[in-house]
């Protein structure tokens, strides 16, 4: 497999909810509140890699994954699909994007219509997109059911009928049923029991093996992360501090917020379980980013210039780019 | 389960209500200080009419035996004689049943073109300029009084404008929709605000779904997204509320049926009631009992419909 060629690339992603002001906020006179989701982020993802993408909760994951699969528009900031830039105004080209990247949910049972059979699922996405003229539908469920080992006679069924991971190999039906190349999966197994997690994502592993899927993988299992992907990113507060190399990451992370959310994880080690650090104080508000490098006020190695100015991710080595001021200082620490 | 069974042990459901009915209207007129013989009859009834009712219900026997004849009598159709009309009950209530029917649907009509459309709008301009003006004009009607917005109808649009009769029924399909259609408007205009309110907070939930979101990521148009994804899936609870509150849609034609002199069970009860006869007001207690039984059983076969989880159980 080669990781080469980006197929997609994010440059300066901006996402910023502006919260309703409530009457009694106007009468008050404050001001309009903002979530701020993403707050400029940028990655490559390679052809054919699995991407893993961590943070603590609430610090942009979905979000980002939402607006890779153009469920939200960013506000600001571009995509680039295999060097061309996805722009709102080329209509078919968005179409061809939105076709080419398919989302799946975390929820296995809001992302399924409840009124819907399989058969509708499945031949409502193969209709959009013209996938196969119309007779040869129902060939083409029959497919898909067989590559997410479900049995034929879950077509006519209602998604109530089916267990969590069942809907969840459903909802990889109907992603695939396009014929897409990025598979983004938000959370696609935390809902599930641990066995069945195995299940889907070893299928989802062998489909991308069969079909050349590259995958970009949201999830806050850490030991999952580092099972799948072959590259994770780190998200603190809508910005990536750390992207690089899943091995070297997880074994020698380098940035002071993944070195303390690999540390806060549980060990595998039942020994060292407790005797970590984990990290100290709050998550801050995505109402209410910190200046300078986000992370500044709960960093152990916070200088002055980490309170002013915001650091830029970049290389240290091929493997990985880090943002952080004093990367290298602390590598040689 | 098969529709049929499932239709029929809803049916067999309704038995126990209808006997529940069947024992308050009894203790009702038994829990009255005197003879239920006199209660029963006109005030000007010789010794030899209430014998004759003492001996139809058995009151010299005991009450269980008197509350099997009771029914026994119901169940054949009679339902006694109605002091005020002095008519047999059933055939005053069969008389009416259609006009009450009739302003019931109207206004249930009426309520969902009106709520349906507004509840879309106010939905898709959540916590905009619309959305606000919408709901709180049905604030407004909520928080006024039936017969107080039936007034006000009454006034302007049949008495000052001439536009709608005043009263009345009328003979003809089109003319009950033109005499009814205030008193369906006034009742309507209540339901509607309920059902406003909850479609318009059920279609924003739906569209906030993931399905619905990911529906217009394919490049769905918009109304198949509101009319396949979401407006399906919006209804069953406002199908429910609507069930639940047939309830109140009758006790309003009490009200408006009074106040625009139509000729249906609503004003008959009220009248009844003002007359003191008692077995008119039993036979209606037992008529509007049925009504609401039935339907909930419209109701929930509507929602096993529109929700198959609901068609397991
Ligand atoms: N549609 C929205 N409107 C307003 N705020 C939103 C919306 N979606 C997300 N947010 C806010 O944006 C921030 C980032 O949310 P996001 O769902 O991307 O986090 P996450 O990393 O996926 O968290 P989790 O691990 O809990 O899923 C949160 O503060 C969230 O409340
Ligand atoms: S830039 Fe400063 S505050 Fe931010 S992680 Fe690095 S050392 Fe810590
Ligand atoms: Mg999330």
């Amino acid at each position: 497999m080669t990781y080469e060629a980006p197929v997609l690339e994010v440059e300066d992603l901006h996402l910023h909810f502006p919260l309703k002001r409530t009457l009694f906020d106007a009468i008050q006179r404050k001001q309009k509140r903002i979530v701020k989701a993403l707050n400029g982020v940028s990655l490559e993802v390679k052809r054919g890699e699995t991407l893993g993408i961590v943070g603590e909760s609430g610090c942009g994951k979905s979000t980002l994954a939402r607006c890779l699969a153009r469920l939200y528009e960013a506000d600001a900031g571009k995509i680039h699909y295999d060097g061309q830039e996805v722009a709102a105004k080329d209509a078919a080209a968005l179409r061809e994007y939105n076709r080419k990247v398919q989302m799946m949910f975390q929820d296995p049972y809001s992302s399924l219509n409840p009124r819907m059979t399989v058969r509708q699922v499945l031949s409502e996405a193969l209709r959009v997109h013209n996938m196969r003229p119309p007779e040869q539908i129902n060939d083409r469920i029959a497919e898909l059911l067989d590559l997410v080992r479900l049995p034929q006679d879950a077509a006519d069924k209602l998604p109530y009928e089916f267990s969590g991971g069942q809907r969840q190999r459903i909802a990889i039906a109907r992603a695939l049923s396009v014929e897409p190349e990025v598979l983004v999966a938000d959370e696609l197994v935390s809902a599930l029991d641990v066995s069945v997690q195995a299940q889907v994502v070893n299928l989802l592993l062998e489909l991308q093996d069969k079909l050349d899927l590259t995958i970009l993988f949201v999830a806050h299992d850490l030991r999952l992360v580092r099972h799948v992907s072959h590259r994770v990113a780190v998200i603190y507060l809508g910005t990536i501090v750390e992207i690089g190399d899943s091995e070297q990451l997880f074994n020698a992370p380098k940035h002071p917020y993944s070195k303390a959310l690999l540390a806060a994880a549980p060990s595998l080690d039942p020994d060292k379980r407790h005797t970590r650090p984990s990290i100290s104080g709050e998550l801050p508000s995505p109402l209410n980013v910190p200046k300078g490098c986000a992370f500044h006020a709960r960093c152990p190695h916070a200088s002055g210039q980490c309170q002013s100015e915001t650091p830029r991710l970049r290389a240290l080595d091929e493997l990985g780019k880090v943002a952080c001021h004093h990367a290298e200082a602390l590598l040689s620490a | 389960m098969s529709s049929l069974s499932y239709l029929v042990s809803r049916l067999l459901q309704i038995i126990p209500t209808f006997l529940l009915v069947m024992v308050v209207i009894f203790l009702l007129v038994r829990m009255l200080p005197g003879d239920p013989a006199i209660a029963m009859a006109d005030a000007k009834a010789t010794e030899a009419q209430l014998e004759l009712i003492r001996q139809k219900l058995g009151l010299n026997e005991p009450l269980v035996m008197q509350f099997f004849y009771f029914v026994k009598n119901t169940l054949s159709g009679d339902m006694g004689t109605s002091i005020l009309l002095k008519a047999p009950v059933l055939e005053v209530i069969i008389e009416r049943i259609p006009v009450t029917a009739f302003l019931t649907l109207y206004a249930v009509c009426l309520s969902i073109l009106i709520a349906g459309p507004l509840a879309f709008v106010a939905a898709l301009n959540k916590n905009g300029g619309l959305d606000i003006a919408i709901r709180s004009g049905f604030q407004v009607g909520l928080s006024t009084p039936v017969f107080y917005i039936g007034l006000l109808l009454l006034t302007f649009l049949a008495a000052s404008l001439r536009l709608f009769p005043v009263g009345g029924y009328g003979t003809t399909f089109l003319q009950h929709l033109h005499h009814l259609m205030l008193p369906a408007l006034t009742v309507a205009l209540y339901t509607s605000a309920i059902i406003m309110r909850n479609l318009r907070s059920a279609v924003i939930e739906v569209l906030d779904a993931d399905y619905v979101q990911f529906a217009r990521s394919k490049g769905l148009s918009r109304s198949v997204i509101l009319g396949r994804h979401v407006l399906r899936n919006a209804m069953i609870s406002t199908v429910t509320l609507l069930g639940l509150s047939i309830g109140n849609l009758m006790s309003g034609t009490l009200v408006t049926e009074t106040v625009f002199a139509v000729p249906g069970l609503g004003r008959l009860m009220l009248e009844a009631i003002f007359a003191r006869d008692y077995p008119l007001i039993q036979g209606l207690t037992l008529t509007f009992a049925v009504m609401v039984s039935l339907v909930f059983l419209f109701t929930d076969m509507v929602q096993a419909w529109l929700d198959p989880r609901l068609r397991l159980s």
